[in-house]
């Protein structure tokens, strides 16, 4: 062995023992049929494995399966951006993200994804909710965004309260655009404040010194100062807080509040304190959001698919390796190590990026993969090229590599141009397919010049 | 061997395959999934065998809410509808309503994509790609700015372009053929299929484009044409290995693939398949073509200026 090899290959051996923790890590289930050979019938196979628990507890690698493969419910959402100004769209956009991120995080879903898209000139927000293949729940759960108003009025009532007079006032709220119930609130002709939820910062539940639950309001710095104002203009007076077009809360203010803080006191439970609180924050949001599309992917269907194309990807891996061996002998053996190094990489990367897989997605990885072959065909032709011609093998080696690299190059390059433009255009899943396609180019020229080259260089020269 | 010689039949044998297709464009157009026309598709699945009777319920149910159906098609223990649009109540309606005849009927799959999202998937990606290939030309004539004069560096991007464009043309035009004859759905993983066909298009042709560029660098006094021969008997046993390698891998995948993804890996077989024949038997050609017509056009040849 040359000495200027070792190094390069303990950077690969290493490289390998890490892509086969980071791949052994996560749990694994693998369910499927093989034909028993004495009965001629399917034989169910169950493979459980629990992964290493060191690893899983620090962090889950489990790849992120696209709902394609997993099941659930996708919801796109259009953010309505009239009225915001063109520099504020951007993080209008990622804090309508934050929001309801907290809320589908808040509900228990396991590992939504929510992802922010510009197309054209539509601001959008894709929320994909995997196990919940329940659309209208889905869709509940994300956008319904409440809007909130503060409403002051004339503190004069109706002489009589019967139940007639409120029915009445009621449909004169309905009539003018006013929410229900507020003129019964606060008195004959309610206005409304300019307080609203854009000035809420936040909402969060807290308990009084009884342990009942309630609703802690925290208004921005300007809110404050709104709030402020509305509460000393009405001292004595009530103050309706309404939700939507319902009134939620009336309390009567006792005296100016200036600390930019509220409480929502009422006989909630917690569990209505929580979700209000959650309403509120989803007031809180900058823009409005409309549902453009919503898609329930049905789970048993993509998990029949996923098992058998699984399977069927392993089958042509194996097929890959035979293919390369026999047209190659020991150099295909050397690329199948190589090919094998180089899937890992790439599958350690998407559990650890996380890439979210989808079928579009794999069909990226799998051109990647076709690609990384391609590298190595290329150079093993090269070599033998320069064998034929009479070169020693050593120096064919270095010669094979050095005139294949063009065109591994140009040919990469040219695919890494078409994958960024897709994933600058396409919508979810063309980036899906870009995304991939990329990480795997990029990895299979590593894999073709650096291992490829480090097991020839060590394994080959030898023999 | 003389492969350039013989360059009219293969452009003849590529139209053979492509105008049919074109043809087919024309006249039938796509058979486009709700992916690109919008719409709901229903799968209700039974717990045993599809009966005649089970379809007429289902087909009378949609009936008599007065939702049109655009095909229903059906599985031994499945059948799928789709219509135009329709919302979540009306379906859970529908299902009630088919539960009332079959109550074990379950309904796998309920989907609802708006017709913008349709066009515009559509739109989006035919954009990418028009930008795309203006990119890869523009990498291309600059890659191979170092090659030999009269040679244009251009005409590499510009033949590279329009093997890609031969590749996606013999795919669409299949599936055109295919829809048209066997009802074989266009959807967004075709979509994917080929914008895989595209990349691997132009990966294989800049192999054998290079090969050309490196033989014109070296070679400095043989007649184009034979360079371009030379080249591709070169890469010939790679370009060989390489799309057999990866025909191999998606038959394997076609065998034992979920059913989802068949027609999928068909598109991707007839384009990879397709992809190498014009990198070698379209692309270098149209090299050749062009440069004896612009020969022609100035009286000169390329061999002895």
């Amino acid at each position: 062995m040359k000495h200027h090899s070792r190094v390069p290959l303990l950077f690969v051996v290493i490289l390998t023992i890490l892509i086969f923790v980071i791949n052994l890590s996560a749990p694994a289930n693998l369910n499927f049929n093989l034909l028993n050979p004495s009965t001629l019938k399917p034989m169910p196979i169950h493979f459980q494995y629990s992964g290493i628990p060191f690893i899983t507890k620090l962090r889950d690698l489990s790849f992120r399966l696209g709902l394609d493969l997993q099941g659930g419910s996708s919801i796109t959402l259009r953010a309505n951006m009239n009225g915001i100004p063109a520099d504020e769209r951007d993080s209008a956009l990622a804090s309508a993200q934050d929001v309801i991120e907290k809320r589908i995080n808040f509900y228990g879903v396991t590992e939504p994804t929510v992802q922010t898209e510009k197309v054209n000139n539509d601001y959008r927000i894709l929320v994909d909710i995997p196990g919940i293949s329940d659309v209208k729940q889905a869709v509940s759960l994300v956008g319904k965004t409440a809007k909130m108003t503060f409403w002051e009025g004339s503190g004069n009532f109706p002489a009589s309260q019967s139940a007639q007079i409120a029915t009445e006032s009621a449909m004169l709220d309905l009539k003018a655009g006013r929410p229900v119930g507020v003129t019964q609130a606060v008195g004959e002709n309610p206005e409304e404040t300019d307080l609203s939820g854009s000035d809420l910062k936040e909402a969060a539940v807290t308990f009084d010194t009884s342990g009942q639950p309630q609703v802690q309001l925290t208004f921005t710095a300007d809110g404050a100062k709104k709030f402020a104002d509305i509460t000393s203009n009405n001292v004595g007076k009530i103050v309706a807080i309404a939700l939507d077009q319902q009134v939620i809360e009336a309390p009567r203010v006792q005296q100016p509040i200036v600390g930019g803080n509220a409480v929502i006191t009422g006989n909630f439970t917690t569990q209505q304190a929580n979700d209000l609180a959650i309403q509120l924050n989803a007031g809180a949001l900058p823009v409005s959001l409309t549902v453009l599309q919503e898609q329930a992917i049905g789970a048993t269907l993509g998990k029949s698919s996923l098992e058998a194309s699984l399977i069927a990807g392993v089958l042509g891996f194996l097929v890959i390796i035979i293919f390369m061996t026999v047209l190659y002998g020991r150099l295909g053996i050397i690329a199948s190590a190589a090919l094998i190094i180089y899937s890992m990489t790439v599958l350690s990367l998407f559990r650890l990026i996380p890439v979210t897989l989808t079928l579009a997605g794999i069909a990226g990885f799998i051109l990647s993969v076709g690609i990384a072959v391609d590298a190595n065909i290329l150079i093993f032709e090269r070599m033998k090229e320069e064998l034929r011609r009479g070169r020693t093998l050593s120096n064919s080696i270095d010669l094979g590599f050095s005139r294949a690299w063009p065109s591994i190059r140009d040919s990469n390059v040219s695919s890494l141009i078409t994958s960024a433009i897709l994933f600058y255009f396409g919508t979810s899943i063309i980036r899906g397919f870009a995304v991939t396609l990329a990480l795997g180019i990029l990895v299979s020229m590593f894999s073709a010049i650096f291992v490829t080259k480090t097991f020839l260089q060590v394994f080959y020269r030898k023999g | 061997m003389n492969i350039v010689g013989k360059r009219n039949w293969y452009f003849a044998f590529s139209l053979l395959i492509i105008i049919p297709g074109v043809i087919s464009l024309f006249l039938w157009g796509l058979n486009l999934s709700i992916d690109f026309t919008g719409g709901s598709e229903m799968t209700f699945t039974y717990p045993q065998n599809v009966n005649e009777q089970m379809i007429s319920n289902v087909k009378t149910t949609f009936a008599d809410e007065k939702i049109q159906i655009i095909s229903l098609q059906e599985t031994s223990t499945q059948i799928t509808v789709r219509t135009k649009a329709i919302t979540e109540n009306q379906d859970s309606v529908i299902l009630k309503n088919i539960q009332i005849a079959s109550p074990q009927v379950k309904q796998d799959q309920f989907e609802t994509i708006g017709p913008v999202i349709g066009s515009e998937i559509t739109v989006n990606a035919l954009y990418a790609i028009l930008i795309a290939s203006l990119l890869i030309v523009l990498y291309i004539a600059w890659a191979f700015r170092g090659v030999r004069k009269p040679m244009s560096s251009w005409r590499f991007g510009v033949c590279a372009i329009i093997a890609l464009l031969h590749d996606a043309l013999v795919v669409v035009g299949i599936f055109s053929l295919l829809g048209h004859f066997f009802g074989v759905e266009v959807d967004s993983l075709f979509v994917t299929a080929l914008l895989t066909v595209i990349g691997f298009s132009v990966h294989d042709t800049i192999v054998v484009f290079d090969r050309i560029r490196e033989n014109l660098r070296r070679n400095l006094t043989g007649a184009f044409p034979q360079v371009v021969n030379d080249s591709i008997l070169q890469t010939l046993v790679r370009s060989l290995n390489t799309s057999l390698t990866a025909l191999l891998v998606l038959f394997t995948l076609l065998i034992f693939g979920g059913e989802s993804i068949r027609w999928f890996i068909v598109a991707m077989l007839i384009g990879i398949a397709s992809g190498t024949y014009s990198s070698i038997f379209n692309a270098s050609q149209l090299l050749v073509v062009w440069q004896e017509w612009v020969d022609k056009s100035q009286n000169r040849s390329f061999a002895n200026r």
